[in-house]
This record gives structure tokens, C-alpha cells and sequence, in this order.
């Protein structure tokens, strides 16, 4: 089974449900994997002992452009739909626009002096860390300067599948990366807060669970310091709760110290526990 | 001057500080960049004054009454989004990046391209001057260009209104809108806060930002949370001369200011966080 723990605001404190969510199941012995799937700006492993096993770079296919062979004919212009290429024939001048550039191959199959070839850029990689016997953290970690997490999410989720259960950390947001994470998950948690903003995030979110026809419950981060529009919100919508996580300042320092809140703290432990359950027994 | 606010983690009160400053400058022109997950309206409420359409991209779709099953566009696609099941190709518009390349091959013209138009661009005016937002639909791409759109109006109200400031509530992460967010600003402001996740975020978020050659100050918010990892985010700044603009101690006000749809900075103007915000905002300007 594919869980994914997602928020369209960031920081509602979907890294701390996932951490602590895995570490749980792994602890009982169930094969479980974590895929952190948000490439941008991966954070799972700070939280786990683990060992690294083996990486693998994801890469993203470029023209290469061959100046002798091109006549200028303007055709891999027309076909490239991402303005990624530049083209002056009165000048002999073709530009590639390498961050406009999606590596779809359009414009080499249009080229028909084979004027273009192709090369391969790197977008960041993929890790595999063994964290027990039985579990195993895979990191999608995006180059800094590149510019598309989605190849590296798609690779990070293929790579952690090879388990009983997954735990997907999805990206923030509501566009292409979290689409892709959520869009192979069977079941999606969705970790809010109860502000203003958490809850306009939330909708968006839910609107789109709901269009990809997902099974999901929202999880309640940081209660006890917003109001309860949120609580009114899904009572309306029929939404189930399946967890609720107070404010505490206690678990924010124990989060922010890179620690496991079920390690420490028992009643956070039991809560996590029945959210087990409840998912494992859906 | 257009600065940029950006946090790399999401969460780390970017936009409420963002909020703050605006009701701190006064007079200027904000633009909600984090346009997956724009928010600044909520609070600020702005009047809408003009509204346009964004194409984010196109689809494809296959015309069942043309297609023969040929697969041969199964063969380009790129981002795994032809399927083929019982004989039947498909595309997947999760997937499907609209690079066109399948309606291109396709012998008997089956394949066309629809628009993705449901993504959207505001402009209006607000308490504290004029504001630009864009909403992208859910599950729509590209949020890269409507940055950049966003910002070009944001400029534009500028000059015509001869409005000094914009300030720009960037995306989180480091990808393609984030780096449309902050390419040709003056200054960009980070905000972060004291936990591990945050503090290599931080770190990854300066490689990012330093390859702009753009003036660059960090707050740290919620600094009394972890004092620990606020002191070494304090000598790491140190340590390679980025300029610190100051701390905010944790303060659930804040929270319940924008419950009320206001900025801290309207909602307790004589707290300690206000008073620091104000020298902040003063101290990234100047
Ligand atoms: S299609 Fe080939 S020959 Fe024509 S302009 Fe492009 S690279 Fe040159
Ligand atoms: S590979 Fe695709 S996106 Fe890149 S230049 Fe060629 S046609 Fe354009």
C-alpha cells in the first residue's frame, strides 16, 4: 500500500508525520519504505541512522547542436514547443535556451540534416539508505540550479516501491510535483493547520484528491493556535479527521533538534499508533 | 526596488513577515509569486481591478475515431505518458508535459493539443498600495512563467504609479519558480528558522541564491524555539559575511493576526515583534 503524507502549504508539518509515521511502522517490524519525494528540499534523513547503500543520478536528455551540419531551415524552432530554441537564419545563429528546454526530443526528430544530436544533463539523484532489515529511506535530491523536480520524483517513487508498505513525503503545493506523488499513492493523508492560509491550502488540496478520486483524511497539525474555521470546513464537507496533533512547544524543539517525537514522547506515540491502524486497516 | 522574501522550507512564516512589511513600507506593490499556493490575498483583500487568462501549457488528446492503434507516438513520448492497454493507447494527463512530439508523429493526425486555461492572473489595490497575484489552477505547470508574469505587471503598476517598492512573496523550494521569483532582484531576503530541516534548506537555498550576485539578508524567525540551532545559523552568516537582519522570537499573535485578515503590524503595532519587524524592514533597505 501507497501512503502519501501531503500539504499544499509547506510547513504544516508533513516531514514530522512521515518521520515519525515510518519510524513507527519500521519499528514493528513491517516492511515499509519512505520515498521523499520533495526534491527540492529533502529533510527525511536528518531524522534516521542510517547507511548508504547505492545512488543514481537522474538525467534529462539536451540537444547537441552540430554547426556543420544545420542549413538553417527554422524546422527544430517549429517543433520545439517550449521556446527553447532561438534562431536567427540570416545570421547562421541557433541558440539553445537550456532552461527552457524540457528534453523532449522534438526538435531532433525534426531536424532532417542531423544537425542535432543529443546529450545528457544531470538533475540531481536518487539515494537509497537502509535505516533497518526490514526498511529503507529513498532521497530524491534535486540539483541546485535545476530546475524541474518532477524526473527525480518520478525515479524516487519507482525506486522505493519494492515494499509492503510505502510512505510517500509529497511536495508542497498543488502543481505538477505533488500531482505526480499523489497521483500513485492509493491512500493520502493531507497534514494542515488551522490558519487562514492552511486552510485555503487545504481546499486546494482537497479539490484535487477529489478529481484524482483518492481516499484520504486530514490530519491536524498545530491545533489550538488558529481558529476553527478548519473544523467547520470538513464537518461540512463530511471530511474525516484522523489525527490531531496540539501545539506544543515541547514537539517543535524535539522536531527541530532533528529528533523522532514518538521516541520521546508516549501520548504523541499512542496517537501515532492508532493512525497506523486506521490506515493500515482502511 | 524589487526585493524577494523566500524561506527554501515552506512554513517558516515567509509570508506573514512578507504581510508585515508591506503594512511597514507602505505604498507599495506586493506580488504574490508562491502562485501554487497564493495567500496574500486573504489577508490583504485586495480589490480586483483587472483579471487575465494564463495558459499554462497544453495537453494531449486522442481522437478515438481517427486512431488505429499504431503506437508509433508511444515510442516518442518522453514522460511516460502513452499507455497502451487491450490494444488502446492512452495518454495520461498527469504525465503528459505537452511537448506536441506524439501529434507530430501520428500518421493519421489523431492527436491534438488542448489548452491548459484555467490558471489566472490578478491585479488591484489593496491598503498598502496596488497588488499582482497569480492562481494556478491545481495540478497545472509552468508555475515558472507565471512568475515571470506576475512580476512584469508588478513592474509595470511600478512605474506607472511611480511606486517604489515591490516586494515579492517567492515560492518555496529551489526550482524553476523559485528561481523566476528572484532572477534581476535587488535584494532577497531569507527567512528561516531554527530547526535542522530548516538549517539545510537554508544552506541549499544560499547555493542557489549566490549564484545571482544579488544583495542578500536572512531573518530567523521563531528564534527562541531551538536557541541552540538560532546560534548557529547566527555564526554561519557570520562565518561567510551574509548579513543578518535580525531575529523574531516565536509569537503566536501572529497567527491570530491573520485569523483577523491583518498583519501583525496592524494587529499589536506596540509588540516587541512589530517594533522588530520595523527595524528589519528598515535594516534590508538600507
Ligand atoms: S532543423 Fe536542423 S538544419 Fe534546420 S535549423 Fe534546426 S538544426 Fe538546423
Ligand atoms: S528537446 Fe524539446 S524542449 Fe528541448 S529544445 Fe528540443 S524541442 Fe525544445
Amino acid at each position: 500500500m501507497i501512503v502519501a503524507v501531503a500539504s499544499g502549504k509547506g510547513g504544516t508539518g508533513k516531514t514530522l508525520i512521515a518521520t515519525n509515521l515510518f519510524a513507527l511502522l519500521s519499528k514493528a517490524s513491517y516492511n515499509v519504505n519512505l520515498a521523499d519525494c520533495d526534491a527540492e528540499e529533502p529533510n527525511s534523513l536528518i531524522f534516521f541512522k542510517s547507511t548508504k547503500e547505492s545512488a543514481s543520478e537522474v538525467r534529462q536528455m539536451l540537444p547537441l547542436f552540430e554547426p556543420e551540419a544545420c542549413t538553417y531551415c527554422g524546422k527544430c524552432e517549429e517543433y520545439c514547443n517550449y521556446n527553447a530554441i532561438f534562431l536567427l537564419p540570416e545570421k547562421r545563429i541557433f541558440r539553445l535556451i537550456e532552461d527552457l528546454c524540457h528534453g523532449c526530443g522534438a526538435c531532433t526528430y525534426a531536424c532532417k540534416f542531423d544537425a542535432l544530436k543529443e546529450t545528457e544533463i544531470s538533475l540531481g539523484e536518487v539515494g537509497m539508505y537502509r535505516v533497518n532489515s526490514k526498511s529503507k529511506l529513498v532521497e530524491g535530491r534535486l540539483r541546485v540550479g535545476a530546475l524541474t523536480p518532477v524526473p527525480v520524483i518520478k525515479e524516487t517513487i519507482k525506486a522505493s516501491l519494492d515494499s509492503e508498505i510505502v510512505i510517500l513525503d509529497a511536495p508542497p503545493g498543488t502543481s505538477c510535483p505533488f500531482i505526480h506523488t499523489i497521483s500513485k499513492a492509493d491512500y493520502v493523508l493531507l497534514v494542515t493547520e488551522p490558519t487562514p492560509f492552511g486552510l485555503n491550502d487545504l481546499k486546494l488540496s482537497i479539490q484535487i484528491v477529489r478529481q484524482m478520486e483518492k481516499p484520504f483524511s486530514v490530519i491536524i497539525n498545530r491545533a489550538g493556535l488558529g481558529s476553527d474555521d478548519v473544523y467547520k470546513y470538513l464537518k461540512k464537507e463530511k471530511i474525516k479527521i484522523s489525527m490531531e496533533l496540539q501545539f506544543d512547544k515541547e514537539i517543535a524543539m524535539i522536531y527541530s533538534s532533528g529528533k523522532l517525537v514518538i521516541e520521546s514522547r508516549a501520548d504523541i506515540y499512542q496517537k501515532f499508533v492508532k493512525l497506523s491502524e486506521s490506515i493500515i486497516h482502511n | 526596488m524589487e526585493i524577494a522574501i523566500i524561506s527554501g522550507k515552506g512554513g517558516t512564516g515567509k509570508s506573514s513577515i512578507t504581510a508585515a512589511f508591506a503594512s511597514i513600507a507602505n505604498n507599495v506593490v506586493l506580488a504574490d509569486c508562491d502562485v501554487d499556493a497564493a495567500n496574500m490575498h486573504i489577508i490583504m483583500n485586495p480589490t480586483v481591478e483587472e483579471q487575465s487568462v494564463y495558459i499554462a501549457g497544453e495537453k494531449a488528446v486522442i481522437d478515438y475515431s481517427k486512431c488505429n492503434s499504431c503506437r508509433i507516438c508511444t515510442e516518442y513520448c518522453r514522460f511516460e505518458a502513452m499507455t497502451i492497454s487491450e490494444n488502446k493507447v492512452s495518454i495520461d494527463s498527469v504525465n503528459c508535459d505537452g511537448c506536441r512530439l506524439c501529434e507530430r508523429v501520428c500518421p493519421v493526425s489523431a492527436i491534438s493539443m488542448e489548452k491548459r486555461d484555467k490558471s489566472r492572473m490578478y491585479s488591484g489595490s489593496f491598503r498598502f498600495g496596488k497588488m499582482v497575484f497569480g492562481i494556478l489552477y491545481p495540478g497545472e505547470e509552468n508555475s515558472g512563467k507565471l512568475v515571470a508574469i506576475v512580476r512584469r505587471k508588478a513592474k509595470e503598476i511600478a512605474t506607472l504609479h511611480k511606486i517604489d517598492h515591490i516586494l515579492i512573496d517567492s515560492p518555496p523550494g529551489i526550482g524553476c519558480s523559485l528561481i523566476s521569483s528572484i532572477t534581476g532582484v535587488d535584494k532577497v531576503v531569507i527567512v528561516t528558522e531554527p530547526s535542522m530541516s530548516a538549517f539545510s534548506d537554508l544552506i541549499r537555498t544560499v547555493e542557489l541564491v549566490s549564484k545571482f550576485n544579488t544583495e542578500l539578508s536572512i531573518v530567523i524567525n521563531k528564534s527562541d524555539l531551538c536557541q541552540q540551532i538560532t546560534d548557529e545559523i547566527i555564526t554561519y552568516c557570520y562565518q561567510n559575511k551574509f548579513k543578518l537582519a535580525g531575529t523574531i522570537k516565536f509569537d503566536p499573535e501572529i497567527v491570530y493576526a491573520m485569523v483577523n485578515c491583518m498583519t501583525i503590524n496592524e494587529w499589536k503595532p506596540d509588540s516587541e515583534t512589530s517594533n522588530t519587524l520595523k527595524q528589519i524592514y528598515n535594516s534590508i533597505i538600507n
